[in-house]
């Protein structure tokens, strides 16, 4: 009945073609690994578009600076979820800080993860110190004790102290930028060291995880920003929407260039197994691949259409809207199809898998979807209590009881 | 506007020096802990005389090696039962420590038909046996060349499986056997997919990294791995590689040994005779 609607078997065993070694049919790391490296890669864009303001100074971000450091800071936290979620022994996990193992990759996450949700932590706080302040001042009860902690309890708003938040702010974001970075590309390292895979197996997999990472957390950022106006009902600023446009053109084409030369490079030089490669991609990631190949041809067109056009309005918002959920979906399928894709390649280079997700259970798809909705919670609950909205906006839209 | 000059006085100097002993002691004391671990000196103490399980047993006087003579194998299939009973393998077709591959070349064809008594089709045409051989996909066509071979965990000198594990519970032993402390292990499956000969499995049960232990337990007390002791044509050798006259040092002095994967540079320590360039 509704229990036995529940009951998880231990575990599920893929069909194959062709001979893969038995122990293979059981595909080790399910999709809550896919949505690992695609939540960190998120978090990876949306913080270098923070600090194309931050640190760069680039006055046409700054409507959603602020924005985008809680966006990575909500989704960073999440980060560690799916991988806490599938290990066999979770209770275990902090033994890889104690104990490292320091030639694993997996060893050296915790650290690098845990630096960098120190940093993004700090930076937010320098960002919206002043915030703290203010809520503070304009709060009763609770409220007014939690803005009060946060604020460490200083009221100093004043231009020196606002000069120091800014310069601290600049300082951790500099910081933020190589740990961002060395974090989503390790992220690539862990499945482009494995000699064991070949369609992981490449010393190109960190960059293209990296760059993909980039577009995806703009996309985010994008689809965020616009939902966000409406919600406001507040108009989204345009010059900020055209430079995330720009900037979703410019690293879209890299990606594609870069994923295009890592296919190029490898049917080029048809090493032995490449016929298995080949049935990997007219088989199982097919449709993943589809999705890639096609999601970032119809986000490219429309992005460049945009920007040829000079395209201003409605037309601007909507189609940016849709070129960065297509991008969103694209870089969800591309991480897919490295991860799964990878897993369904066998390592007798004689047999392929099909990967069929299971809906309940730990690893199912319902603990997926729960995954992918929490950060989205996370950031709203972030944003009710931390408005990062320029006060210009806030004050002449929502006026204050 | 001028900057405020701060006047470092004694009471700061000492407090900046007290905070520096008390945080520099603490690192320190993590840093031996990591250094430790890294210089495998943990490992060390543990092959001292009376930890040992067998306390007569001393790891340092020992370098195993193991041997599959693939030109003797009838596919019977007994070592892997031996093995699952052994070891309290599930009996399941997707968890194995050792198995056995079947390689079938039929007339007019090229390339080798590969499976194994855990293959979908084999076990459907045997209605739901795991326990033989049969064919799914012959038809009439006769076979011109066919021969077994088994696999098992190659116990590399640069185990692909120990580099990646995060936390050091998976080791190479001073003996040369690669293990896995499942009291310690934390189930990220990274071994399971770093190794090149799909030897690992995940124990769901229990939730860590399952592999052939060569028996661990056995041949510390003299005895022989259950899959060798199992075999009923010799098809499997064992023994000690610093000892000239045991049987793996003979059959690696009379025979042209070969290993899996030699190019992924893992280095194992099971040598193979009679495969050809098919077997991977």
């Amino acid at each position: 009945m509704v229990t036995a609607l529940f009951q998880v078997p231990l575990f599920q065993a893929s069909p194959f073609v062709g001979y893969v070694y038995p122990n293979e049919t059981i595909i080790p790391w399910s999709e809550l690994i896919v949505i690992y490296p695609y939540l960190t890669g998120l978090v990876a864009g949306a913080f270098i578009v923070s600090s194309f303001y931050h640190v760069f100074g680039m006055q046409q971000f700054k409507p959603v600076a602020r924005f985008a450091l809680l966006t990575a800071l909500a989704f960073m936290i999440c980060v560690p979820a799916p991988l806490l979620l599938h290990l066999g022994h979770p209770e275990r996990a902090f033994e890889a800080m104690i104990t490292p193992h320091w030639s694993s990759a997996f060893a050296a996450f915790s650290y690098v993860a845990s630096f960098y949700v120190v940093v993004l932590m700090l930076e937010t706080w320098f960002a919206f110190r002043a915030d703290f302040v203010a809520s503070a001042g304009h709060n009763r009860g609770l409220r007014k004790l939690f803005y009060r902690i946060l604020a460490l309890d200083s009221d100093d708003v004043s231009e020196r102290a606002l000069g120091y938040d800014r310069r601290w702010a600049r300082a951790l974001a500099m910081i933020g930028i190589p740990a961002a970075t060395l974090l989503h590309g390790y992220v690539g390292f862990v499945f482009g060291s494995l000699k064991s895979r070949q369609w992981w197996s490449s010393d190109l997999m960190p960059v293209i995880f990296l760059l993909s990472a980039v577009v995806s957390g703009i996309g985010l950022l994008i689809v965020l920003y616009i939902a966000t106006s409406r919600i406001r009902r507040t108009p989204a600023d345009e010059t900020c929407l055209r430079a995330l446009a720009q900037a979703l053109w410019s690293f879209l084409i890299v990606v594609v260039v870069v994923e295009g030369l890592e296919y190029l490079t490898m049917f080029y030089r048809s090493e032995e197994g490449i016929q298995m490669i080949e049935a990997l991609i007219r088989g199982p990631i097919r449709a993943g691949l589809t999705i890639q190949a096609a999601g970032s041809a119809i986000a490219l067109i429309l992005l460049t259409w945009l920007i040829v056009f000079r395209e201003r309005g409605k037309t601007l918002v909507r189609g940016l809207a849709v070129a960065a959920v297509v991008v969103l979906i694209e870089v969800f399928a591309m991480r897919w199809n490295v991860v799964i894709g990878g897993q369904e390649l066998s390592k007798t280079m004689r047999g392929l898998l099909v990967y069929a997700p299971p809906v309940l259970g730990r690893d199912g798809l319902v603990a997926a979807a729960g995954l992918l909705t929490v950060p989205f919670l996370l950031l709203w609950l972030f944003v009710r209590l931390f408005p990062p909205w320029e006060p210009a906006h806030r004050d002449a839209h929502v006026p204050r009881g | 506007m001028t900057k405020k000059t701060r006047p470092v006085d004694r009471r700061h100097v000492l407090r900046l020096i007290g905070a520096i002993a008390v945080y520099g002691a603490t690192a320190l004391q993590f840093l031996g802990g990591f250094a430790k671990r890294a210089s495998g000196s943990v490992a060390a103490k543990a092959s001292a005389a009376g930890s040992f399980p067998t306390a007569s047993y001393d790891w340092t006087k020992h370098r195993w090696g193991f041997g599959v003579d693939a030109t003797r194998c009838i596919g019977c299939l007994s070592c892997v039962t031996a093995c699952k009973t052994e070891n309290g393998v599930s009996m399941d077709p997707h968890h194995f420590r050792t198995w056995v591959e079947r390689y079938v070349y039929l007339e007019g064809e090229e390339r080798p038909r590969v499976d194994s008594q855990a293959d979908a089709g084999d076990i459907a045409a045997s209605s739901g046996s795991v326990d033989a051989y049969r064919f799914d996909d012959r038809d009439d066509r006769n076979v011109e060349k066919a021969f077994f071979v088994p696999k098992l965990c190659n116990h590399c000198a640069n185990p692909p499986c120990v580099q990646v594990c995060p936390v050091g519970a998976t080791f190479r032993t001073a003996d040369g056997v690669v293990l896995i402390d499942q009291d310690y292990c934390i189930g990220c499956r990274y071994c399971v997919q770093a190794c090149p000969y799909g030897s690992r499995s995940f124990n769901e049960a229990l939730g860590v990294a399952d592999k052939c232990t060569w028996c661990y337990h056995r041949i510390t007390k003299g005895l022989k791995p259950a899959c060798v002791e199992a075999c009923p044509v010799g098809a499997r050798i064992f023994g000690d590689l610093d000892d000239p006259q045991s049987d793996i040092s003979q059959f690696i002095r009379v025979n042209r040994v070969n290993v899996l994967k030699p190019e992924m540079g893992t280095h194992p320590s099971v040598y193979y005779v009679g495969i050809n360039r098919d077997v991977r």
